[in-house]
C-alpha cells in the first residue's frame, strides 16, 4: 500500500528549521539515515521533501463564481505540515514503523500517516 | 416466532439449545475464518449470522448434524460464495478466487505453530490505530458475537451510534491497511498488551459499571471472561493472558455477595464470603500459580496474587495485609499509578494500622493526582473513621459521595455519612 507521511510541528522550533544542504564530499542529509534503513526493511520511499514555512503558504478557494486566494495555510494551529514523504509498504504496521523512526518523530514531532486513496 | 410456537416441542429445543451452544463455540471461528478468506468484515458476519439462521430451522427438521462446527462453517462459506458469485464487481471476483483456493477445514485447526484465525481477528480488533471505543465494540461483535444493539445497551450509546462506530472501525481496517494477522514477534509484546487490557476494560465495565443505574453488568463480565480463556488458551507461553484470566474469575468468584438483596454495594470487609464462588477461586488460583511457574510477573499477575490474597481468606481478619501491601508495592514496578498507590495504602492502614494508612493517603491527596476519583475521599473518611474522627470523616464521605459514579456507591457513602454522624 502506498501512505503518505505528513509531518507536523511547530515551525517556529529550532529542530524543525530547514535543513541545510550539507557541505563535503562525506556529509549527507539528517533524513538519509532514516531512507537507509527503511530501504533495508522494503519499505519504498517514493518521494518527499521538507516544506518551505508556512509564511509562504497560499490557501485558494473556487466559490463557483471567483477564485478566492488568501495568504497562509488552511488552517492557523499551533502546529503546521513542516513537510512529507510518499512511501510504499506492506500495511499500516510497516508505515506506523516508518513514521516512529523519521526524523521528524524522533525529534519529538507528529507524523500523520495517511493511506493514499489511488495507489498507482 | 418464539419456541413456544413452533411445533415439534423437544426437537425443536434441543436444536435450539444446540444452536445456542454452537453459537458460543464456533461464532468468532467462522467470522474469524470467513474475514482471512475474503477479507471482507461485513460479508463474514453477513454469512456467519445467515448460517445460524438456516441451522434453527434446518436443524430442527433433520436433527443436529455429528459436528455442528462443520456444518456451520460449511453454511456459511458456501453463502459467502453464492453471494461473491451473484456480485459483478472485479473485488467480489478474487475474493470468490481466494474463498474456493483455501481449504475448507484447515488441517491444523488451532494447533500450536499454525495461528488461531480467532487469535488474528483478536489483534486486528485491538489494533492500536482505531480508537479504545472501536476496539472494544468490534470484539465484542466479531468475537463473540453480541448484536449491535446490545453491544449499545451495554455501553449506553444508541444503536444508531453503536452501528456507526462499528462501520468506521471496519473501514479504517480495510482503508488504512491494518494487516489480519498475529503480530510478529518484534510488536507482539506491546500488542499482546493492548488485547489484554481491552478485555480487561470489558471486565471492569460489566464488574463496576462507569455510568448508570447499575452496579454490575454480568454478560459483559462473562463475555470479558469468556473472551480471556480463548487467549489465554491460544497464547499458552504469555503468563499475563494466564494472569489476567485467573485475575478476571478471583474477582468475578465475589460478584454473587457484593451486592445485598435490595442491590446496594456491600464492602469486601462485610461480603458474606460463603457466597464467594470457590469452584472460580480454585481455578483462578490453579491458573495463577501455573502462570507464576513461568517466572516472568507481569501487573495482571500481581493483581491476580492481590485478590487470591483476599479470596483464600475465610473471614476479613485472615487476610494476609501485609502480604498485600507487599504486592501493591510489587504492582507499582509494573503500572505505577496513583490508584494503585491508594490501595496500598489501604493494605498498610490494615497491616499497621489506620494511622499509617492514613499518612499514605494524605500524602497522595497533596500530589492532587486523585482529586476527581471518589475512593480517594472514601478510603480517607473510612481510616478517619476507624480512628474515631466522626466529623471529618462525614466531610470527607460527602466529599466522596459528590464524585460517585453510580446510584448504589452514592446510596452506600450516604448511609456511611449517617452512621458517623449519628
Amino acid at each position: 500500500m502506498r501512505y503518505m507521511l505528513l509531518m507536523c510541528g511547530e515551525e517556529t522550533a529550532p529542530e524543525n528549521a530547514p535543513h541545510p544542504v550539507p557541505d563535503g564530499d562525506d556529509a549527507e542529509p539528517c533524513w538519509m539515515p532514516w531512507a537507509r534503513e527503511m530501504q533495508a526493511r522494503g519499505v519504498l520511499l517514493v518521494e518527499g521533501s521538507q516544506l518551505q514555512p508556512t509564511s509562504t503558504a497560499t490557501t485558494v478557494r473556487n466559490s463557483g463564481h471567483e477564485v478566492l486566494v488568501a495568504d497562509g495555510p488552511f488552517a492557523e494551529t499551533k502546529e503546521q505540515i513542516l513537510g512529507y514523504d510518499v512511501i510504499e509498504c506492506a500495511d499500516l504496521d510497516e508505515a506506523i514503523y516508518a513514521a516512529s523512526r523519521h526524523p521528524v518523530a524522533l525529534a519529538g514531532g507528529v507524523v500523520e500517516v495517511r493511506p493514499v486513496l489511488a495507489s498507482v | 416466532m418464539t419456541p413456544g410456537e413452533r411445533r415439534g416441542g423437544c426437537r425443536t429445543t434441543a436444536a435450539e439449545s444446540a444452536v445456542a451452544e454452537a453459537f458460543r463455540q464456533e461464532w468468532g471461528k467462522i467470522v474469524a475464518s470467513l474475514i482471512r478468506m475474503t477479507g471482507n468484515w461485513d460479508l463474514a458476519e453477513e454469512c456467519t449470522q445467515d448460517a445460524f439462521a438456516a441451522a434453527l430451522t434446518k436443524w430442527a427438521s433433520d436433527g443436529v448434524p455429528d459436528r455442528p462446527g462443520a456444518w456451520l462453517t460449511t453454511t456459511a462459506r458456501n453463502r459467502a460464495l453464492d453471494r461473491l458469485r451473484r456480485s459483478k464487481t472485479e473485488a467480489a471476483k478474487l475474493q470468490e478466487v481466494a474463498v474456493l483456493s483455501v481449504p475448507e477445514e484447515p488441517a491444523a485447526w488451532g494447533d500450536s505453530g499454525v495461528p488461531d484465525d480467532r487469535l488474528r481477528l483478536m489483534f486486528t480488533c485491538c489494533h492500536p490505530a482505531l480508537t479504545l471505543e472501536a476496539r472494544v465494540a468490534l470484539t465484542l461483535r466479531t468475537l463473540a458475537g453480541l448484536t449491535t444493539a446490545e453491544i449499545g445497551r451495554a455501553f449506553l450509546v444508541p444503536e444508531g451510534t453503536m452501528a456507526k462506530r462499528l462501520t468506521r472501525a471496519k473501514h479504517k481496517i480495510r482503508d488504512a491497511g491494518i494487516p489480519y494477522r498475529v503480530p510478529p514477534a518484534h510488536l507482539l509484546p506491546e500488542r499482546t498488551t493492548g488485547v489484554l487490557a481491552v478485555l480487561y476494560l470489558l471486565f471492569n465495565e460489566g464488574y463496576s459499571a462507569s455510568a448508570g443505574g447499575d452496579l454490575m453488568r454480568p454478560d459483559l463480565t462473562g463475555e470479558a471472561i469468556r473472551l480471556g480463556r480463548l487467549i489465554a488458551g491460544l497464547m499458552p507461553d504469555e503468563p499475563e493472558a494466564t494472569g489476567l484470566l485467573a485475575l478476571m474469575l478471583l474477582q468475578d468468584a465475589r460478584s454473587a455477595a457484593r451486592l445485598d438483596p435490595r442491590g446496594e454495594l456491600v464492602s469486601l470487609e462485610d461480603q458474606d464470603r460463603t457466597k464467594w464462588d470457590r469452584a472460580k477461586i480454585a481455578e483462578g488460583i490453579a491458573l495463577l500459580e501455573a502462570a507464576l511457574r513461568r517466572q516472568r510477573a507481569g501487573s495482571y499477575q500481581v493483581q491476580a496474587a492481590i485478590a487470591a490474597c483476599h479470596a483464600e481468606a475465610l473471614t476479613p481478619d485472615a487476610t494476609d495485609w501485609a502480604q498485600i501491601a507487599l504486592l501493591y508495592g510489587q504492582l507499582r514496578t509494573f503500572m505505577p499509578s496513583p490508584v494503585v498507590d491508594l490501595n496500598r495504602a489501604v493494605a498498610v492502614a490494615m497491616a499497621e494500622g489506620p494511622e499509617a494508612g492514613l499518612a499514605l493517603v494524605d500524602e497522595l491527596a497533596a500530589t492532587g493526582e486523585l482529586a476527581a476519583y471518589y475512593l480517594l475521599p472514601a478510603t480517607r473518611a473510612d481510616l478517619l473513621r476507624r480512628l474515631n474522627r466522626g466529623p471529618e470523616a462525614a466531610a470527607s464521605y460527602r466529599a466522596a459521595l459528590n464524585l460517585a459514579p453510580t446510584e448504589p456507591e452514592r446510596r452506600y457513602l450516604a448511609k456511611r455519612i449517617a452512621e458517623v454522624s449519628g
